[in-house]
């Protein structure tokens, strides 16, 4: 021991505080590295694709085409509603749903919840094939509504904007319902309690405590699913037969038909930083932590 | 100072889940003003005849009347009363100043009427200049007060807590205690308190009344209730006692072997319990003095309590060897003599005043 010091043992603990630094960073750096191979590099590689031309050298031709051509306008046009739309019908099917659970027992909330969820964990192709069958034009649905006697011609559900709806809202539905039931379930019964014993009626406890309370959840549900529409694929390929195209889709086309792997890139960027602003503006209306935190 | 107080009356109310009494039969009368506690064990219907008094829970039958008007039929929001819940209940959504102005705000009062009056009541609950802060930056302590502030705003002529202080250190719960009784004094409310802790009811209350099992055991004052316990649970619940098997012959009355006398002999013969409190048993150097009653037993252990010592004797000559009592001496007394040593045997006395025999 150091007779002139009287801190004893500085020198070793700083040490070893040191040597914990240097622990942590080793154990973080296997991960580091995952996020710089399979996420910086691609994303990176991909803003390069998308400035590089037909002829190979650097250009911006992939940018000016999608804000010249009127084509491609229209894709990113049809991408938004499809998508503000799927949003908004998940929204009011979601949020009365979501009610309704957070309301049951346990035991029966459970219940529904395995009925949100064996969809949400069957093929997604399954599921739009699915729904092929059942909307065609001599599918289940039309069949019972004409021999019901209350149409005589078959009504058009799929190959259409209606269908892509249909299938995207059924798809995108857990997405919305599970934030928000988990938000709901958290909120203390006893606000809306203390709310109705201080003079509010249901209504006006339902519009003054339970929705301002329940509005985390609802945003993220909104954003989950307006952000994983914007780049969805498979059903509206399926049951847009062609007629509704979505940036996701162009992508595709622009690969498999066109070799044009430039023009794919480059709407990928774009989709990618749209997403990314959406994310900004509403991390700045919400905090997602905020969930987790109640 | 005006009376704004109504008097509560229920009666026969009763609530059943399935086979279960949550409330039985249950009559009470609270008058206008009154500090009246609901007091018992937890599960024992206290929380759920308040539920039934705010409108949250309809009883299977029964009436409860604020004033002369029935409002069994009332939902919550037309029952005009204050209510603090157990975890406060408070909007995390508002601050603490639209919190208590929420009330005032449904019942549409004026903007500079709403300042006024939260105002008032944050001062009334010293929670003054804390108005903009979120719920989420206040202590336990200060969301209780926000909370009595926001039940209190609108002057409801009838105040109901559900165990409020529960959630508090015991420090904080003891001072609180203090403050909400000299608050119920000044606003003059009628109010019905819920806890299932016997010292806060003791300390606060006008009447007590003791529930267990749904059913209403005991009505009185606090002292009522702590010297003249009606049986062995509410004497057991409330305060420290021993309870001492005695048989009653022919107005004999002994325990074990020895006997003794009480205050009110109980007129049927049978088994009954005799209930001794720590404090009111003393140290007796000799036995016979006069008329008390006088117990021998071997000192146990002898706990220093800060306030107080306290003594576990074994009593000598009753059925059950392994009959024990708690004793306890105040600190002062304990310096004036010298305490005996562990293993001696001592001799306590207890007045006859101070025994009393519960079934």
């Amino acid at each position: 021991m150091n007779s002139t010091s009287n801190t004893p043992n500085q020198e070793e603990l700083r040490r070893l505080a040191s040597r914990e630094g240097y622990t942590f960073f080793g154990l973080t750096l296997p991960y580091l590295v995952l996020v710089i191979a399979l996420i910086a590099i691609p994303v990176g590689w991909l803003f390069y694709l998308s400035f590089i031309g037909r002829d190979g050298t650097l250009s911006l031709e992939n940018y000016e085409r999608m804000w010249k051509s009127k084509a491609y306008i229209k894709i990113f046009i049809t991408t938004f509603k499809i998508s503000i739309l799927t949003t908004i019908i998940c929204a009011a099917i979601g949020y009365p749903l979501s009610y309704f659970m957070s309301q049951l027992s346990r035991k029966w909330a459970n219940i529904c919840m395995i009925a949100v969820l064996i969809p949400f964990w069957t093929s997604l192709l399954v599921r739009t094939y699915a729904w092929l069958v059942l909307l065609q034009k001599k599918g289940l649905i039309n069949n019972i509504l004409i021999e019901s006697g209350l149409i005589t011609e078959p009504l058009k559900f799929v190959h259409n904007t209606t269908g892509t709806l249909i299938g995207m809202v059924h798809i995108m539905l857990p997405f919305l319902i599970l934030p928000l039931y988990a938000n709901m379930r958290s909120i203390d019964k006893d606000c809306l309690k203390a709310a109705s014993s201080l003079g509010a009626t249901p209504t006006r406890a339902f519009w003054t405590v339970f929705l301002p309370l329940t509005l985390p959840g609802l945003l993220a549900g909104l954003l989950i699913v307006f952000v994983l529409c914007l780049g969805f694929y498979v059903t509206p390929a399926i049951l847009g037969g062609g007629k509704v195209i979505m940036a996701a889709m162009k992508i595709s086309t622009n690969i498999e038909m066109y070799f044009n792997w430039g023009a794919a890139s480059a709407l990928g960027v774009v989709l990618l930083v749209v997403t990314g602003i959406i994310l900004f503006v509403a991390s700045k209306l919400i905090s997602l932590d905020q969930l987790g935190n109640r | 100072m005006k009376n704004t107080s109504l008097n509560i009356s229920i009666e026969n109310v009763t609530k059943k889940y399935d086979e279960f009494y949550a409330l039985k039969d249950i009559s009470l009368d609270i008058t206008s003003g009154e500090f009246m506690t609901l007091l018992g064990p937890s599960g024992s219907g206290k929380t759920t005849l308040l539920m039934v008094l705010a409108g949250f829970t309809n009883p299977d039958h029964g009436s409860v009347k604020f004033g002369d008007e029935e409002v069994i039929l009332k939902p919550p929001h037309l029952r005009g009363i204050g209510m603090v819940f157990q975890n406060y209940a408070l909007f995390p959504h508002m601050t603490v100043e639209q919190n208590v102005g929420y009330p005032q705000k449904l019942r549409g009062v004026s903007k500079s009427e709403i300042a006024k009056t939260v105002g008032e009541a944050l001062s009334t609950v010293k929670l003054e200049g804390l108005g903009h802060r979120r719920v989420d930056e206040l202590s336990g302590g200060q969301r209780q007060r926000v909370a009595l502030a926001r039940a209190i705003v609108f002057k409801p002529k009838i105040l109901l807590m559900d165990e409020p202080l529960s959630a508090l250190d015991k420090k904080l719960r003891e001072e609180m205690q203090i403050e909400l009784r000299q608050l119920h004094d000044t606003l003059n409310m009628t109010t019905v308190y819920v806890t299932h802790d016997q010292k806060e009811a003791l300390t606060m209350s006008d009447r007590i009344a003791v529930i267990n099992g749904g059913e209403l055991m005991q009505l009185g004052s606090p002292s009522e209730i702590y010297d003249h316990p009606q049986n062995g649970f509410i004497a057991d619940f409330i305060g420290e006692s021993s309870l001492l098997p005695a048989k009653v012959t022919n107005s004999n009355i002994s325990i074990g072997s020895s006997k003794i006398k009480v205050a009110k002999p109980p007129e049927k013969n049978g088994d009954y319990l005799l209930v001794v409190r720590p404090e009111k048993v003393f140290l007796a150097s000799a036995k016979k003095k006069n008329d008390d009653n006088y117990f021998q037993g071997k000192l146990l252990d002898s706990i220093f309590q800060g306030e107080s010592q306290l003594l576990v004797i074994e009593l000598a000559n009753t059925e059950n060897d392994e009959q024990t009592l708690r004793i306890r001496i105040p600190n002062q007394s304990v310096t004036d003599k010298a305490l005996p040593a562990i293993g001696e045997t001592v001799t306590l006395g207890l007045k006859v005043a101070d025994s009393y025999l519960v079934s």
